[in-house]
């Protein structure tokens, strides 16, 4: 599987606290992988790294071959890389359709194309129904799919997923796994994921890097991961899993 | 020119300075907690000079005897503002509290207008024209006490909000709105009293500036304006700060009336502030925004 | 491009627009002099609120300092007609590119080195002080002693240089008023307002869908500052004088502001019913003190600030959104159906 997306040695510290250092790793083309570990491990830090919101100190990142480290987070949006943030995210005063068709837009050149894209990502998020209401009605669950719809919209190569699973029924998780399982499989759409809810993380992805205190402490399959006496021992540490 | 003429524009726009110091200390003391720029800060100020003019033509009470009552009536003040008016608007964009105080602000330079006319008031104390004399250097007598008494004020202020259990209490509430809710302290409370101890201290400084300059209903938007540029100079939030800037434009407007013409200081103010904005946006000893 | 425009407006709301368009199309020939002055002043608040509206309204970048634009607009037309006798269509583009400048300047600078929010308001008032202390020491426009545009001759209107009566003067702002609503529309509906819509709800997450915030927020300012110069230039030839004092004073750019707030802020209609609001409000005011027999200066603009205390504490989002859940104009909420 040739790499879509390449991690090579990427490290930051804030005010003298390495958040993460030397962080290695590649996401195959068409590939379904996790990124997950412990509070505080440097998940998000990293895909800010790659989205282009914090500048990394050393390292560099390659986005099918191109060297996007340096650039702008929408110039990494626009090279194929679509976000969710951790913290919903809404335009609140915009309504639901009106926040995806800016997504749309990166990849739509008339906002009329834009919003039958739109439409479309929401009847596949199931948004549909919510089209008109202004996102601050929105639920929480709902926010988190509109975050997802709305990236999707951009039309990346790659989704960097951060913890769109968190706070949501286990039927909604299952609903979401759907989803992002469908992306992955009919529009071949390679997506990283941050994610807590190790249910969702079994079900999806087909690898998964672990990360504690900055570092990548152990990589492989779910199965693999989990009983891997380090990670046991890094979660056992703090929370107990 | 010979080298005392500048001396002595500079040691009196000092002077002058540590007033306007004090004033925006009380604006820089709002923003500070309460997260709310006073656009009716000179208005303020405005009140409590017209407050002293009155008391001294009508009552011949001296400047220094009226300090007291005129910063508790701005306290009071300040006070209900906050706990009345503002308070309710602490979680709106700052777009609509900035509309809540330019109307509180059109207010009050009305009422000024309505009830002490658009004509300049001032105060003529027995030692309005006294000045001292050291070698070369004369400075305004008035102008001596009014800086002193605006330096003491201040420190006062900053041995409050350092020493006291309320001053802590106000700071905690700066520094993490959430936590201090957590901790059980009133945050609104908190937050009047510090409308009210800003309110005091431009009160104050209205009451030394009315020994320094005449009073009219216009002063009140210049003076917000000029608050704006020393808390901005001197970093917004930041005590030292405002009284930093407003030394910093109080010699600035100084030598500029003499460099160039009085008419224009305003300008290199304004000069000033646009400089620190866009080469250090959170002022001279401003901590970094963010 | 038609289509855009009224696309999503509801039927009623349309009928309503173009009622209000006719009644004031209809107005000079219905109404007596002093009404006529009291509605130029309203469009004229209208049109420059609607230019301020594009930067904060959508953009969500707050200019306090707005008076800026009009003054430059106002000098730069009003300065060429009197020294070389240009027309004000001539001189035109150049006030335009004059206020899109120092807008382009200031925000590049601002965007820049990051200040924003209050700063960034502060900012606008800064360079606005600057430029009305700096005229005031400009001989060539007059310095404080004043600009004055030789007078119009009543009896005949001369719309080249902008010379006529009251009634020219009124169906000018209409036509202005009118086209900066339908260029509001159909920027709103473009890519651009939805670019800005974002940045003004969330520039993070703006910037993560690929939105160049720092451009759009540049068009923005561009745009909505060389808008206001236009109001500017009518400015000057309407009340053929001009004082740095007067034009350019913080209290100028407040007046353009209050429209859009109290009548709604990002709204399309909002600017007009604010104008509305706020003009009539203190005409009313001023009828009614003269009425009773109360002639103190000051009075009518306690009365207005108490007012404006009220809607701003009563009606967070302005006037205009509660107004239009009375009429029954607002959009729909649910439904699949395309728009």
């Amino acid at each position: 599987m040739p790499a879509l997306l390449e991690v090579d040695g990427l490290s930051k510290s804030f005010s003298g606290l390495r958040a993460v250092s030397n962080l290695t790793f590649s996401v195959g083309q068409g590939e379904l992988a996790a990124l997950i570990g412990p509070n505080g491990a440097g998940k998000t830090t990293c895909f800010s790294m790659i989205a282009g919101v914090i500048r990394p100190d050393a390292g560099r990142v390659h986005l099918d071959g191109r060297r996007v480290d340096g650039l702008r987070a929408d110039q990494i949006c626009r090279a194929g890389v679509g976000r969710t943030f951790q913290v919903v995210k809404p335009f609140a005063g915009l309504s639901v359709l009106d926040n995806v068709i800016v997504g749309a837009l990166n990849t739509h050149r008339t906002v009329a194309g834009a919003s039958r894209a739109a439409d479309e990502v929401l009847d596949l998020l199931g948004l549909a129904a919510k089209r008109g209401h202004p996102a601050a009605s929105l639920t929480l669950p709902e926010r988190k799919r509109l975050e997802v719809a709305r990236a999707l919209a951009t039309g990346p190569r790659l989704l960097l997923l951060d913890e769109v699973m968190a706070g949501l029924r286990p039927t909604e998780i299952d609903l979401m796994v759907q989803v992002l399982r469908d992306l992955n499989a009919r529009r071949g759409i390679t997506i990283l994921l941050i994610e807590h809810v190790m249910r969702a993380v079994m079900a999806l992805a087909r690898r998964v890097i672990v990360m504690h205190h900055g570092e990548i402490i152990a990589r492989g399959t779910p199965q693999e991961v989990t009983r891997n006496p380090a990670v046991i021992e890094s979660y056992l540490g703090e929370e107990a899993v | 020119m010979p080298a005392e003429i500048y001396l002595n524009v500079a040691v009196n726009g000092l002077l002058t300075g540590l007033v306007y110091g004090l004033m925006a200390l009380g604006l820089s003391v709002i923003f500070g907690v309460v997260r709310v720029v006073n656009f009716a800060h000179g208005e303020m100020m405005a009140l409590a000079m017209y407050a002293t003019v009155a008391a001294f033509t009508s009552l011949g009470l001296d400047p220094f005897l009226m300090l007291v009552p005129v910063a508790a009536a701005l306290f009071v003040l300040g006070y209900a503002l906050q706990a009345g008016v503002i308070n309710p608007f602490i979680n709106r964009p700052e777009h609509s509290q900035f509309m809540l105080l330019v109307a509180v602000a059109i207010i009050l330079v009305n009422i000024q207008l309505i009830v002490f006319g658009p004509d300049a008031r001032s105060v003529q104390t027995s030692y309005s024209f006294d000045s001292f004399q050291i070698g070369k250097l004369i400075v305004d007598a008035s102008k001596v006490y009014a800086a002193a008494t605006a330096l003491l004020i201040a420190g006062a202020l900053f041995a409050f909000f350092r020493f006291t259990i309320l001053g802590k209490a106000i700071r905690a509430c700066a520094d993490n709105y959430a936590g201090a809710l957590v901790v059980g302290l009133d945050v609104k409370r908190l937050y009047a009293l510090t409308f009210g101890i800003g309110a005091a201290c431009v009160g104050a400084a209205g009451v030394m500036l009315s020994l320094v300059i005449d009073v009219t209903p216009s002063l009140g938007p210049a003076y917000t304006l000029l608050a704006f540029v020393i808390v901005i100079t001197g970093g917004l939030g930041s005590m030292p700060g405002a009284l930093l800037g407003g030394v910093l434009v109080g010699l600035t407007e100084a030598l500029a009336g003499l460099f160039y013409t009085p008419s224009a200081k305003g300008m290199f103010a304004f000069g000033l502030l646009v400089l620190v904005l866009l080469f250090r946006p959170q002022g001279i000893l401003g901590k970094k925004l963010g | 491009m038609i289509a855009t425009l009224v696309a999503d407006v509801p039927r009623r709301g349309l009928v309503l627009l173009l009622l209000l368009l006719a009644a004031l199309v209809a107005a000079p020939l219905l109404v007596n002099d002093y009404l006529l002055t009291v509605l130029i002043l309203i469009l004229y608040f209208a049109y420059a609120g609607q230019a301020w509206n594009i930067m904060m309204g959508f953009a969500g970048q707050l200019s306090l300092g707005h008076a800026l634009y009009v003054g430059l607009g106002a000098y730069t037309a009003a300065a060429l007609f009197f020294h070389f006798g240009l027309s004000p269509w001539i001189s035109l583009p150049l006030a335009l590119a004059v206020s899109g400048l120092v807008g382009a300047i200031m925000g590049l600078l601002a965007f820049r080195f990051g200040v924003a929010g209050v700063y960034f308001a502060i900012l606008t008032i800064a360079v606005a002080e600057f430029a009305r202390i700096g005229f005031d020491h400009w001989s060539w426009v007059g310095g404080s002693a004043g600009l004055f545009v030789p007078v119009a001759n009543y009896t005949q209107n001369d719309l080249w240089t902008l010379r006529g009566s009251p009634r020219m003067f009124y169906y000018v702002i209409l036509a202005l008023t009118v086209l900066a609503l339908l260029v509001c529309r159909l920027l709103l509906k473009s890519r651009a307002g939805y670019y800005w819509q974002a940045i003004r709800e969330d520039e993070d997450a703006a910037r993560a869908l690929g939105v160049n915030t720092f451009r759009y927020k540049m068009y923005a300012v561009v745009l909505s500052a060389a808008m206001t110069s236009l109001a500017g230039i009518f400015f000057a030839f309407y009340y053929n004088n001009l004082f740095p004092e007067q034009v350019f004073t913080i209290g100028r750019s407040i007046e353009l502001i209050l429209g859009p707030i109290i009548g709604g802020l990002g709204t399309l209609i909002g600017p007009i019913v604010g104008a509305f609001l706020i003009t009539g409000l203190a005409e009313a005011l001023h009828e009614a003190m003269l009425r009773i027999g109360i002639d103190v200066p000051g009075a009518k603009q306690v009365f207005y600030g108490v007012c404006l205390l009220v809607v701003v504490m009563a009606l967070p989002h302005g006037v205009w959104p509660p107004l239009r859940r009375l009429l029954g104009l607002d959009p729909k909420t649910s439904g699949k159906g395309k728009a």
